[in-house]
Parts: structure tokens; sequence; C-alpha cells
């Protein structure tokens, strides 16, 4: 059964921690989102695909390069975000969960809707950035710079937002407000304000992933809905609204998921699933989730 | 129009969705002054609290706060003018630290008191800064819901319930703290179901039932007012 080379091996580590640190950086956003708006954005995965348009027409039309890209896409996307949040989410404050989803699913199918009347399902292809082209050989395996650099930049990323949220005064303010929002604006912390920041943080982080799937990955109008599934698995097994929780489980099914792949491979595309369904039998609230 | 009143509430109703619970309440809070909210469980003394830090579903009526009307004002504008509030529930953060929760709101005006001086007033909470607040005692964690709101340079408290459920010798303690903070010139209205621990710190008392003021008494009235006090009360 286990007739597999070291090369192999490797080479699905890698595609794990690449697929891990994906998943990471979006069940991220989609946590503290959740959190504090009370939301499950659905329509993340329409947001990363965005971030990664971004990227694509800032280099097609205005010859921005990837790197402008990695800032500029996040901030076009989390302005968006913004916008969003104050003309319809804030709308919905004191409504039942299910309109946030119904809304937030909507919009994923009317982005989505458009940019697939624009570009079809076919990508677009991405160059490598100059600067990281190529690979280091390993010995034991061949390691490209750039699958190198997405893995150190989005856990990095993750890290630092864990950092701010967990360490930080305004971290300090989230968290309260997460816990308590009518106590912690009662206390002079404006809630609505940090809402709307903090649906458009959750959100440009989307986009910084779609900037650094945009070279591996194909520019995609599907590449959202395709991930975002994958996602709100991830998400649930490592318990919703819990920062830690959703990037260890991140990082970690991405590994799982790779293993899988080189084990048996028909199951690679259900093991997170599986997973999600014990994780729900025996633990309701997540592996970092709090009981209700 | 009175410009001594730091808090001044007229016609105030108040609605939680459908039901409405306060129906027209009038109450005056002078500058320095200690007034407390009296009444049996359920008449409304939280729902006016929560109803000035603009927390109920809808308030209809006046709430005027050092002369400027909040009623239209969103609670984290109320609570930058200078109010302060300690919630029945006390409101301790559980993902924040003692030290967390002591520094979390934003200053409100002036200068408040610093953390250090309220460690020397609170000694208790220094020793547990970094202990989750919710992790503190009962007793500690309403130290610290008093504390927080010092911090913030609020010089008009509003206080619900803070004797709840705390054994004596810290209601004593807390009773210190109160006295204290009336010397050094706080506005307070207190929302109080231990009689026994109001009466003796307050210069006025508004007794509520059923969303309605029914008896105001003042300090010195309240020996000739006891009976029908002790009826309202039902103590
Ligand atoms: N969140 C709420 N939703 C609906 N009704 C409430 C709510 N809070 C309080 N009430 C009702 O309002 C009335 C006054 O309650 P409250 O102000 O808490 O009284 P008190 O603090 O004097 O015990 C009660 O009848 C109570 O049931
Ligand atoms: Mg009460």
């Amino acid at each position: 059964m286990f007739n597999f080379s070291t090369q192999a091996l490797f080479g699905q580590l890698l595609v794990g921690l690449i697929n891990g640190s994906f998943y990471a950086i979006l069940s991220l956003g989609l946590a503290i989102i959740f959190g504090l708006l009370n939301i499950v954005n659905f329509s993340h995965g329409a947001l990363y695909m965005m971030g990664a348009f971004m990227a694509y027409f800032g280099l097609t039309f205005l010859g921005i390069g990837y790197w402008p890209a990695l800032i500029l896409s996040p901030l076009i996307v989390g302005v968006f975000g913004v916008v969003i949040e104050v003309l319809l989410l804030r709308r919905l404050k004191g409504l039942d969960h299910l309109y946030g989803l119904l809304l937030t699913f909507g919009l994923a199918l009317i982005i989505e809707g458009l940019f697939r009347n624009a570009y079809g399902v076919s990508g677009q292809s991405y160059p490598v950035p100059d600067l990281l082209q190529g690979g280091l050989n390993l010995g034991f395996m061949f390691l490209p710079y750039y699958r190198g650099w997405v893995i150190v930049a989005a856990l990095t990323v993750c890290f630092a937002v864990w950092f701010i949220i967990e360490r930080t005064k305004l971290g300090a303010y989230l968290r309260a407000g997460t816990e308590n929002a009518a106590i912690a604006q009662a206390l002079g912390i404006n809630v609505p304000m940090l809402t709307t920041l903090t649906y458009g943080l959750g959100v440009a982080l989307a986009a910084f992933a779609g900037v650094l799937a945009a070279p591996i990955f194909q520019v995609n109008p599907v590449m959202g809905s395709d991930i975002v599934i994958v996602v709100f698995a991830v998400v649930v097994i490592g318990g919703m609204g819990s920062i830690m929780g959703s990037i260890i489980s991140g990082v970690s099914l991405g590994i799982i998921e790779g293993f899988t792949r080189l084990i048996y491979p028909e199951a690679s595309a259900v093991v997170i699933f599986v997973i999600m369904a014990i994780v729900l039998l025996v633990r309701p609230a997540g592996l970092f989730g709090k009981a209700a | 129009m009175t410009t001594d009143n730091a808090l001044e509430i007229s016609g105030l109703h108040a609605y939680y969705g459908e039901s409405h619970v306060l129906h027209g309440i009038d109450i005056h809070v002078r500058r320095g002054e200690l007034v407390t909210l009296l009444g049996r469980n359920g008449s409304g003394r939280s729902s006016t609290i929560r109803s000035i830090m603009g927390l109920v579903g809808r308030r209809v009526g006046s709430i005027r706060i050092a002369g400027q009307e909040t009623i239209g004002m969103p609670p984290h504008r109320i609570a930058r003018l200078g109010v302060g509030w300690c919630p029945e529930e006390r409101g301790i953060f559980s993902t924040l630290s003692t030290e967390e929760n002591l520094a979390l709101p934003p200053r409100a005006r002036g200068e408040g008191l610093s953390i250090d001086e309220l460690f020397e007033m609170f000694p208790n909470l220094k020793e547990r800064r970094n202990s989750p607040g919710t992790k503190l005692s009962g007793g500690e964690q309403q130290m610290l819901a008093i504390a927080r709101v010092l911090r913030t340079g609020a010089d008009i408290l509003v206080l619900d319930e803070i004797t709840e459920g705390l054994a004596p010798v810290i209601v004593k303690r807390i009773g210190e703290v109160v006295r204290k903070l009336k010397s050094l010139g706080y506005t307070m209205l207190l929302a109080e179901q231990n009689f026994v621990f109001a009466a003796p710190l307050a210069d006025r008392h508004y007794v509520i039932e059923e969303g309605h003021v029914v008896m105001e008494v003042a300090h010195h009235e309240l020996e000739a007012k006891m009976g029908k006090l002790n009826e309202l009360l039902g103590v």
C-alpha cells in the first residue's frame, strides 16, 4: 500500500501546505467576520476571486505588477467590502443568521455571474513574478520559489492578524465586541465602525489570498466557489469564530488532504468533509470553539 | 432650563419590541448627587438605566446628560459624554484579561483615574491583573466593573445592582467605595434592591413600580415616609 517515493511524499506535503495556507487565510477572515457580525460570509469565495482578478486587471490594463497588486488588490476589495457592510449588511443587525447567509450568498452569485459573463469559465494565466522565478533543488524535492513564498507570506499574515487580535488594544475592542457588542458599545467603543472595519479586513484577507493564488491556479471566475466549500468545512472543524483554531485547522487539513492524495487519491476530495462529519458528531462546537 | 442637573429624564417611555416597559419616567440627578432607583424585581429600574445608555429597543421622551439631549444618540456617544455604566450582569469580558478589561473603555472626557490609582483603590485587581476577567470572584468582578468606568474619566456613574449576590463584607467594601466616590464629587444613579445598603448613602430615592415613578423621598424624609416605602418595596 505505502509504496510511494520520498519525492512524492514531499511533493504532496508541499501541495498540502500550499492549500493549507489558503484555507488558513480564508477561514481566518471568515472567523473574524462571524465573530463580530454573526454572519457566515458566503461571498468570501467571490471576493477571493475578485482579489485575483484585480491583480490580473492591474497587470493587463495598467501594467501594475505583482508586488503592488499584493497591496492594492486587498485595499480595493477591502473598500468594496466596507461599502457592502455599510449599505447592506448593517441593515441585517438583529435579524436571524439566515438573512446574512442569504444576502452574502446572493452577492456571491451576482459577483461571480458578472465575471463569468465577461470571462466565461476559462482561466486567465498570471505570471510568477520575476523575482520568484525558478526554484531550489533540496535533494529530496524541488521547491519552486514562488510556492515557498506563498506559504511564508500566508502564514506571516495569519500570525500578524492573530497578534493584532490577541495582543493589541484594537484587538481587545474586537474581542470585547465579539463577546458582547451592546456592552462594549455602551462602554464607549464605536462598535458600528469596528464592525465595518472588521468586514473590510476579513474580505481584504480573502483578496490577499486571491493575489497569492493567481500565479499558481489560473485566474478564473469560479476559482472562489471551488475553494470556499472546503474552507467552510475547515471553519466548521476549527470552530466558528476561533482565530487560532482557524489557522491551525486550515494548515493541518491542507496537509491531511495532501497525504490522503498520496495514500488513497480517491478519498482526497472528501477527506475534509469526512473529518467535518466526525467533528460535528463528537464536538459540535468545533475543535477549538467554545461550546455554546 | 436648569443646568446643575447632570442627568435629566422626562417623559421617558421604553420598549423591548412590542412590550412597553417604561411609561413616562421623570427623574433628575444634580451634579454630585447620589440618587437611587428602588423598586421590586421587574419594576423597570434596569430598563431606566439601559435607556440612559441607549440600549433598549426603542425609547421616546427626553434624556439630557450635562444639558445635552441624548435620545437619538448611539450608545458609544452617550458613554463619551462622561457616563460610566456598570451593567447588572457586570459585563466583564472572558476573552480579556483583568487588566485589558480595566483598560478597555476609551477615555470619555477629563482625566479619569490611572491604572495605578485604581490598583491602589482595588488591590485585589492588581494581584489578578493577568487572569481572564471572568476567572475573578463575583466581588472582584464587581470591583473591576466599577474600576473600569472610573478610568475613563466618566463623572456620571450609573450603577445597576452593584451589591447583588455578594457577601456582606464585600457589600461593606463597595459601600466604602461609593462613599469615597461621592466625596470625590461623582454624580451617581444607583439601582438597588438592598435598601439597607442604599438608605444611608443616598441623597434621594425614587421608587419605581411597573414603569412609573410612584414616589420620591429625600434623605431627610426617610423616617417620615418609612411606612409607605415598606409597603411599596415589600420589605
Ligand atoms: N430584554 C428584554 N426584553 C423584553 N422584556 C424585558 C427585557 N428586559 C426587561 N424586560 C421586562 O421589562 C420589565 C422591567 O424589567 P427591569 O427593568 O429589568 O426591572 P428591574 O431592573 O427593576 O428588576 C420587566 O417586566 C421585564 O420582564
Ligand atoms: Mg434590574
